[in-house]
């Protein structure tokens, strides 16, 4: 049924108009917003917002345990009622936006639409109450889920066998570059070095340093890729690996993926790939048929299991035949009609071992497998054509109002810079700020490094045609205000529950905490 | 497909507006040699009405009618209604990392209020927005201390969880530090004879559970003390957050770093992921902590909000000198944590904490009745090991009856004879009285 009451969102004016009436591009206008102390901050009320059996038995913990290792009551902790917790956590929600509220172009970040089907079968009890040093024989459910998981990613991915276990994107490339050490140390020599691109993910060279490796960071060309002359230089046999993203942290392809992995390969080095931008390559390329020889997946990203504010993420790694002795335990087996976690060193000598505890973020896995099983082949191969028209949609409509630093192809996502703004005054951030009283959250920003005053969208593939036309008639309105009224550009946001926030100040006096007796005044 | 909104029609309009000439011209960037010439090969497409049912075909292959008799890292705990129907508004679930507080305060809020419930329960001073899982803040809290002290050798309790251990090695690979393991006693915490010899003056951090992995309390007060004389931080290890509701807080025991999982509080077992790690210090360590850390400010306007700060520590920031690789944290499963303590509260934290150690009390009694005896003589919150003889007959004989019966304690500490026949249980609120004698009776008819 198409808009029965002709209402559609569209901007009333400029921001210095009346801004208890106008409606941004995304359609965000004045609402009612709830202030909401800490929960520590209410009134002590001796409220009860729980039901519990009773213990039963009469006994006293004091008189069976060591007294001087016991406590009360908790002094501070809150006594509210059910309703008022409600309450609480339902007002806060309101001052966030998630993807389910808005437009939420976050580039490097993927952040599509998390299906609901996938939060319910998360929750089956079957899977939910399931623990994870059950018998094999009462977990075959589980494990035969995380076989077909691993399964799907090696295939998507182009590898010959996926570990489960790393808790997320950071956690993968720790992984990786410890199997990469282990895989030369068996070789008789961890070597030195590792090779990054200027346009890496932070996570990337700290990674490195955790693994006792030095990084040497390769400088980009002027059209964003990384050149195979740029990596020859720098190769050598004291270099255990390169880490490349691909596409890049620029939405950009690197073309000379192929001959620089031979670089590297012919001096005894490995391929390592970030699989954060995955999106773009879907059905369409393998990271595996590029050269590569070890890549983290970020199921939160290609895969859409939540972000939930900040994670749980999960980053399982795939690598070629290689490597897979060094693969951290466990690994899911398939033993006739049984399947079977290996956990035991000694079936796996050469295991980098455990990275953390049990099997992996399972409730993400759920979430993931549900995606692939109802994409198919065709809905995974969709996504990546979709994710890429998007963003070079939105580049097209936007080339004409903002500065795009690199004329070469972007995939799924597209970087702009705030030169064009540069006489005005207005920034990258004025801008980010801006979008928000239109009623989108901001692109990334300032990342990545390489570029000056970045702003990276990444729509995905779940946005809809009139999403990016909204998107893109608020960016233009913003570049259009930068000339007329940067003032009020400046004095954004001014509709959510809170206006720009000093962040100086909580680094100069760190409050981390309430605590009983002090305020919490920030 | 439902997901992708886009109609031939808008597609074409696109591609023109884009300049290209087909879907397929928008990946002209790929050197067709490396282009894929065949459909993945993953099972077909499938509907939601399909998908349903597939999935639950999976989970009904896991017996989960009986809640199990296991802890050991992972709790099963009732998880109130409420906390997953807050958990799923839209507006937390589907958020990011707070990066434009602006239109996050609703996350940065109630991480700040985690941050908060942490310091009470360790009774430590600062807190940061949790971790991947209680095993790599361990690791970390490890890292940091020996940042801290400027020492490289490690000691950890054998009772200390042996996944948590593993994952510890693990870290320390490439860092040339030392780990020490001292082992437990008849009652089954650390002998402190062998730690006291362990402690010297190369050592940066005493790494102890509590519980630890028996089930059993430990003398924290008296620990942190020999470390505090060392000159090492001490870390105090809990995977069973419940019982911070009963035993004295780490930090008031002198414990400089509390680290573990909060899972027990609004998080299903998941088979065994993911779930919210915490790390709580002494404010004095703040900026060698990992992890993100939510602070207090103020807006333009004067009015309190939240941020994310001293982000200098940080990947995005320091990228190689950071104090660590992290980027996300766990913060869907700490706001359900967040959402369940204050369900409970001041008295039901007390409560619940009570009512596990009723039911733990309870168990060893049954198993008492039914001839299988403690394996340690230490104190006990709501776990505990039993001699039952033949441990893994034991929990096959029980699995055939769909009940999950303990984990054997051999699996691990297979080197110590003491652990042939001990069989490490656990009782929660999720386990009646009736329940448990069930489980004692058919203990004992099945050695």
């Amino acid at each position: 049924m198409s808009n029965p009451t002709g209402w559609k969102p569209r901007m009333e004016g400029s921001s210095s108009a009346d801004p208890e009436l106008s409606v941004g591009a995304g359609g965000a206008t004045r609402g009612l917003a709830y202030e909401e102390p800490l929960l520590f901050e209410h009134q002590v009320r001796n409220r009860a917002g729980y039901s519990l059996p009773a213990p039963g038995g009469d006994f006293d913990p004091a008189a069976e345990l060591p007294p001087e290792l016991l406590r009360g009551e908790i002094e501070g902790l809150p006594a509210l009622g059910e309703l008022d917790v409600v309450r609480h956590f339902t007002h806060l929600s309101t001052w966030n936006h998630g993807i389910d509220t808005g437009f939420y172009p976050l580039g490097s970040c993927t952040m599509k639409y998390n299906p609901k089907s996938s939060e319910a079968l998360a929750r089956l009890p079957g899977f939910a109450g399931a623990h994870p040093l059950l018998p094999s024989e009462m977990c075959q459910g589980a494990l035969e889920l995380m076989f077909q998981l691993e399964r799907a990613l090696s295939e998507i991915a182009g590898f010959t066998a996926t570990t489960l276990s790393p808790a997320a994107g950071a956690q993968g490339e720790l992984t990786g570059l410890m199997m990469i050490r282990a895989y030369h140390q068996a070789r008789g020599n961890p070597r030195r070095r590792v090779l990054v691109p200027d346009t890496a993910h932070g996570t990337n060279p700290a990674s490195c340093a955790l693994n006792g490796y030095d990084v040497v960071q390769l400088a980009s060309g002027a059209d964003g890729r990384l050149h195979p002359d740029v990596v020859r230089a720098a190769m050598d046999e004291d270099v255990a690996a390169i880490m490349i993203t691909n596409p890049n942290t620029i939405g950009i392809f690197e073309t000379h993926i192929a001959e620089i992995a031979e670089i590297v390969h012919a001096k005894g080095g490995l391929v390592y790939g970030d699989g954060a931008n995955l999106n773009a390559l879907l059905g369409v390329a393998r990271p595996g048929d590029m050269g590569f020889d070890v890549m983290q997946f970020n199921l939160h990203k290609t895969f859409a299991t939540p972000h939930g504010g900040g994670g749980p993420g999960s980053g399982p790694v795939a690598v070629k035949e290689a490597l897979v002795p060094f693969l951290p335990l466990p690994l899911v087996v398939r033993d006739g009609a049984a399947y079977r976690l290996v956990t035991d060193p000694r079936e796996r000598p050469s295991s980098v071992g455990k990275l953390r505890e049990f099997w992996g973020n399972f409730g993400m896995f759920v979430r993931a497998l549900a995606l692939i099983r109802e994409y198919g082949p065709e809905g995974l191969r969709r996504t990546a054509q979709l994710a890429v028209l998007n963003a070079n949609y939105v580049r097209a409509k936007l080339q004409d109002s903002y500065n795009l630093p690199y004329a070469t192809d972007s995939l799924h996502e597209v970087v702009f810079t705030d030169k064009a703004l540069k006489p005005t005054g207005v920034t990258t951030m004025d801008v980010a700020k801006r979008l928000i009283d239109h009623g989108f959250h901001p692109p990334t920003v300032y990342f990545p490094l390489v570029v000056q005053g970045a702003l990276m969208i990444e729509p995905t593939e779940t946005e809809s045609k009139e999403t990016l036309d909204a998107f893109v008639e608020g960016m233009r309105d913003i570049a259009e205000q930068a000339k007329r009224d940067p003032d009020g550009l400046k004095a954004s946001p001014q509709k959510p529950v809170r206006a720009r926030l000093d962040e100086t100040r909580a680094a100069r006096k760190p409050v981390l905490r309430w605590k009983p007796g002090a305020k919490v005044e920030g | 497909m439902r997901y992708h909104p886009h109609s031939s029609g808008e597609i074409n309009e696109m591609l023109e507006a884009a300049g290209a000439k087909s879907l397929d011209d928008l990946f002209r960037s790929i050197p067709e040699k490396l282009r894929l010439t065949r459909p993945l090969d993953v099972p077909p497409a499938l509907d939601e009405v399909s998908l349903l049912a597939e999935f639950g075909r999976i989970a009904a292959k896991n017996r989960t009618e009986h809640a199990p008799f296991i802890g050991a890292g992972a709790y099963p705990h009732h998880v109130p209604p409420a906390v997953d129907q807050l958990l799923l508004r839209g507006e937390f679930f589907t958020a990011y990392t707070p990066y434009q507080p602006e239109v996050s305060q609703g996350t940065l809020q109630a991480l700040f209020e985690w941050q908060t419930f942490v310091t009470l329960l360790t009774g430590l001073e600062v807190a940061n927005a949790s971790m991947y899982d209680g095993a790599s803040s361990m690791a970390e809290a490890a890292l940091m201390a020996t940042r801290i002290t400027d020492r490289s050798r490690i000691v950890v309790s054998a009772a200390v969880h042996p996944e948590y251990r593993k994952v510890l090695a693990s870290y320390l690979t490439s860092t040339g530090d030392e780990i020490v393991v001292v082992p437990y006693g008849e009652d089954g915490r650390t002998d402190p004879a062998a730690l006291a010899a362990a402690v010297n003056a190369d050592t940066a951090a005493v790494i102890v559970g509590q519980p630890n992995f028996f089930g059993v309390v430990e003398p924290l007060g008296e620990i942190a003390a020999l470390a505090r004389k060392a000159g090492a931080i001490s870390i105090s290890v809990t995977a069973e957050a419940v019982a911070f509701g009963l035993l004295r807080a780490p930090g008031d025991l002198g414990v400089d770093v509390a680290v573990g999982t909060m899972q027990s509080f609004g998080n299903p077992v998941n088979f065994g992921g993911p779930a919210p790690g915490f790390f709580a210090a002494r404010e004095s360590h703040v900026r060698q902590m990992p992890g993100r850390l939510c602070g207090a400010t103020v807006d333009k306007h004067g009015r309190r909000g939240f941020v994310l700060t001293l982000s200098t520590r940080e990947q995005h920031i320091r990228r190689e000198r950071a104090t660590s690789n992290i980027c996300t944290n766990s913060g869907l499963t700490a706001l359900a944590a967040t959402i369940h303590l204050a369900l409970l509260g001041r008295k039901g934290v007390a409560e619940l904490a009570k009512l596990n150690y009723a039911r733990g009390r309870q168990l060893r009694e049954a198993m008492g009745r039914a001839g299988c005896g403690l394996r340690f003589s230490g104190p006990t919150f709501n776990e505990a090991a039993f001699d039952v003889g033949d441990a893994e007959a034991v929990v096959a004989q029980l699995a055939k009856r769909g009940v999950a019966a303990g984990v054997p304690l051999a699996r691990w500490y297979g080197d110590d004879p003491r652990m042939k026949g001990a069989l490490l249980c656990c009782a929660t609120e999720l386990h009646t009285p009736e329940a448990i004698e069930l489980f004692a009776r058919t203990v004992k008819e099945s050695r």
